[in-house]
């Protein structure tokens, strides 16, 4: 059987980076072949170049064993190539329908108008092929992110895409919407369709991919077989060196203060009632699913929502948080879960974004700031956090996820908090990254922070806790000890009360 | 026929949301409208209604290219010189060379839309931002219109029709109690047209999908830097109408004239609810828009209110309908 996809010695260069040495890719029909690597590794480069987006500098791509030229997009969509993107780009403005069909509307009165009729039958027909009820005629920006991805998912198939890309799909997605994806994706396979998976997480890896591809540092490191092969190995075969993936022994915290004391906190359906208590030097993990209320618990206790009620108190005295400038005055900091939208100043260097939270400490006569100070501050945290960067002037958007991550968390150290709340620390952070904040982590709370860890991986949570909370529907459900098995937390996890259902 | 028209006009295929705006935009007319009334027993004569839409129809027309491009995500800070622009072009056929006038109407849309073009590709391949690109482009139209009318006014006196085009009345000689001045129904046409064109033409529809994510029509492998440049076109063509239309009712070009009507339009088209983040609007909401800017400065006048304090009360409002607009996108999400 000819391989739909061959890619052999693909060379891409970008000003400053070598992306890419002589990459190696193939893929057959009614397979799904995962591609792994950590961040950086190439992957999304070179899924660019069969997509069309980029142009190889040099190699071969072949495409049913013909040598083609993807020039463009639209190329490669003549190829028989569909690729959705990491983030998701569709128009939210326009329909289901319209979004499939942007760039090849069907027309009438001789080419005049768009036929909207056409359009919608089309579109419906694509959606029952794949057995989703989609309305065409809702507007793309109105549906989850798990619908969008359907919608985009429909857009490449309705091209009758013989090669599929998908990049990171399942990043923004709950475990029931993970099902049907990987539901949809059996279907394609059993149509032949070979499917590219660029994922970091290894389970999914298992219960979906036939092969598995790594890259490392832009180059081909190995393909193995991916029921077989043991995580340890796909892991090793990434980062090049074994990884210490060791839960560390929760402290004994017995005479250690309580630094954070949470009282009855409420704020609608979201958050009912929440108590619980964090002492200095530990680490509370918070699972739950999507949606069970934990990032908005975070940012109640950091002042970003009000609260409709309950209390808070740090080193037991009650504070007021109205704001988040009054969480950051009583040395409570908070690293989001989006960090490009909501933590990092990706347009300003290192050294501005780690003095952001420390503005009047560097601030001299009329407002002046002392650049010295800064540059000398910005300089004792890379180096005490081994962030990766040239020099401090280095525009933080240029950095690796890891090291914006790590100036983050410098910038809240350097505001000497107290209480540090991570959400979601690690996303879109590769392995080898991964176990560095975690070492971090560990670090900062032998220190004596107090910190709140908010995770949707679960072995991420089982890793780092020192104590383990679990929400569902908004309530706390109940406190685990370090390391309890993973079903005990799914069936906290889905506790569904009777009580507080009073909306 | 008429339905889908409306239909069209308010952008139904755009959102529920929007609708429910259009009708608070609306409602304030209404009100605005019986507010006046009742101040003034002049207000709703028939003449000052008809003297309401035609201050009404410049304004309408240059708002509605603003439209087009702000739907794109963009901004055009040239329409008003354009409009002046155009309006030299059209004397420069008729008056300078004598041409007749069919001739000075196709030169004034085809400047405008030959400006457009310029305008659309400095956006577009150039990659300029559309704010600078057209800031730049609202001085070399008002530099060229000053140079090529030697800096005074062209009149038409040479072409008895061009005053017709906006001061006629077609409606008054068939129905002699409603005298509807051409120009008021040259923008419900252009309105219709334009409707048209945004909500049943790929045009259109690449349009709002160039507003709501240009990279996601790129990657879709739509040439969307040769659409940009027809946007902007359409839009320099309407500026083109504006200028035949200011200048029939001036029955001269005057070359000075210009600059300032690019922001009542963009306060039109933002008080008629489309977003300048682009992905969204209609143009039956900047036809209202522009209404009430209109029937604002007329009622006010018509109160004796200063014109200073119209000015302070227009800005109050645009501030109001932004706010309100970002009132309904946090409800929505």
């Amino acid at each position: 059987m000819t391989d739909l996809v061959t890619m052999r010695g693909i060379d891409k260069a970008f000003p400053g980076v070598r992306a890419l040495k002589g990459a190696e890719f193939d893929l057959r029909p009614g397979e799904v072949h995962a591609l792994m690597g950590e961040n950086g590794a190439g992957k999304s480069t070179l899924m660019k170049i069969l997509a069309g987006i980029y142009r190889q500098d040099a190699g071969e791509v072949l495409v049913g064993g013909q040598p083609v030229d993807l020039g463009s997009p639209r190329a490669a969509i003549a190829a028989g190539i569909g690729i959705i993107h990491q983030e998701l780009i569709l128009m939210p403005h326009l329909t289901a329908a319209q979004n499939i069909l942007i760039g090849r509307e069907p027309r009438k009165a001789g080419g005049l108008l768009l036929d909207e009729a056409a359009l919608n039958a089309y579109a419906a027909d694509v959606f029952r092929s794949m057995s989703l009820s989609i309305d065409p005629r809702a507007l793309v920006g109105s549906f989850t992110i798990a619908r969008q991805q359907m919608v985009e998912i429909a857009k490449a198939l309705s091209f009758r895409s013989r090669i599929l890309i998908m990049d990171e799909p399942t990043a923004a997605l709950n475990d029931k919407e993970v099902g049907e994806l990987f539901a949809i994706i059996n279907r394609l396979k059993a149509d032949g369709v070979g499917v590219v998976y660029i994922s970091h997480k290894m389970d999914e890896i298992k219960r979906i991919a036939d092969r598995v591809t790594v890259m490392r540092d832009g180059a081909y490191v190995g393909t193995v077989d991916a029921k077989e092969t043991p995580i340890s190995k796909i892991i090793s075969m990434m980062v090049g060196r074994e990884i210490d993936n060791e839960a560390p022994a929760a402290p004994d915290l017995s005479a250690a203060p309580v630094a954070l004391d949470v009282r009855g906190l409420t704020r609608g359906s979201q958050v009912r009632d929440v108590s619980f208590a964090v002492k200095a030097g530990e680490i509370l993990g918070f699972a739950g699913l999507m949606g069970a209320g934990r990032t908005e618990v975070a940012r109640l206790i950091f002042g970003a929502d009000k609260a409709d009620a309950g209390e808070i108190l740090l080193g037991g005295k009650r504070v007021e948080i109205g704001a988040p400038q009054d969480a950051v005055r009583h040395g409570i900091g908070y690293l989001s879960e989006d960090r490009k939208a909501l933590g990092l100043a990706t347009g300003l260097d290192v050294r501005n974004n780690i003095a952001l939270a420390s503005i009047p400490r560097f601030s001299k006569l009329f407002g002046v700031l002392d650049e010295q100070a800064m540059h000398a501050a910005a300089n004792e945290y890379i180096e005490k956090l081994a962030i990766k960067t040239p020099s401090d002037r280095q525009p933080a958007r240029l950095l690796s996820g890891g090291n914006q991550q790590k100036i983050v968390i410098a910038k809240w150290l350097l505001r000497d908090c107290k209480v540090l709340i991570f959400d979601e620390p690690t996303r879109g952070i590769d392995i080898g990254a991964k176990s560095e904040i975690y070492k971090l982590l560990n670090a900062l709370a032998a220190e004596g922070k107090a910190i709140i860890v908010i995770s949707s991986e679960l072995p991420e949570v089982l890793r780092l806790s020192h104590r383990i909370a679990v929400m569902c529907e908004g309530r706390l459900t109940g406190f685990l000890p370090a390391g309890a098995p993973q079903e005990d937390i799914m069936r906290l996890a889905t506790l569904r009360g009777n009580a507080g259902r009073n909306t | 026929m008429s339905d889908n028209v409306f239909a069209s006009l308010i952008g139904k295929s755009q959102g529920a949301g929007g609708a429910r705006y259009k009708l608070l935009a609306f409602g304030s007319l209404i009100i605005l409208f019986a507010v006046f009334s009742l101040a003034s027993p002049n207000f709703l004569q028939t003449s000052n209604i008809l003297a309401i839409l035609q201050a009404t129809s410049v304004n309408g027309v240059l708002a509605i290219a603003a439209t087009v491009v702000i739907i794109t995500g963009g901004i055009d800070l040239s329409v008003g010189t354009l409009m002046t622009f155009c309006a030299v072009i059209a004397g420069v056929v008729l008056t300078f060379l004598g041409l007749p006038l069919p001739l000075g109407v196709a030169g004034a849309i085809l400047a405008g839309a030959a400006a457009g073009f310029v305008t659309g590709n400095i956006v577009a391949r150039l990659r300029i931002p559309p704010f600078i690109a057209t800031l730049g482009m609202m001085l070399i139209l008002k530099g060229l219109s000053l140079v090529i009318s030697g800096t005074r006014p062209i009149y038409f006196n040479g072409t008895p029709g061009f005053t017709s085009i906006s001061q006629g009345s077609i409606v008054g000689t068939v129905i002699p109690a409603v005298p509807v001045p051409n120009g008021v129904l040259v923008l419900f046409a252009v309105a219709i047209v334009i409707s048209l064109v945004l909500t049943r033409t790929a045009l259109g529809r690449y349009t709002f999908a160039l507003g709501s994510n240009e990279e996601a029509v790129r990657l879709s492998g739509v040439n969307t830097q040769a659409w940009k440049v027809a946007v902007y076109t359409l839009a320099g063509a309407i500026c083109g109408i504006a200028g035949l239309l200011i200048a029939s009712r001036l029955n001269s070009a005057q070359p000075a004239l210009g600059q300032g009507y690019e922001l009542d339009a963009i306060a039109a088209v933002v008080i008629g609810g489309t977003s300048l983040a682009g992905g969204s609007g209609t143009i039956l909401g900047t036809l209202i828009g522009a209404l009430i800017i209109s029937v604002l400065a007329n009622g006010l006048r018509i109160m004796s209110v200063p014109q200073e304090w119209q000015t302070v009360i227009t800005g109050t409002i645009i501030i109001l309908a932004v706010y309100i607009d970002m009132l309904r996108n946090r409800n929505a999400s």
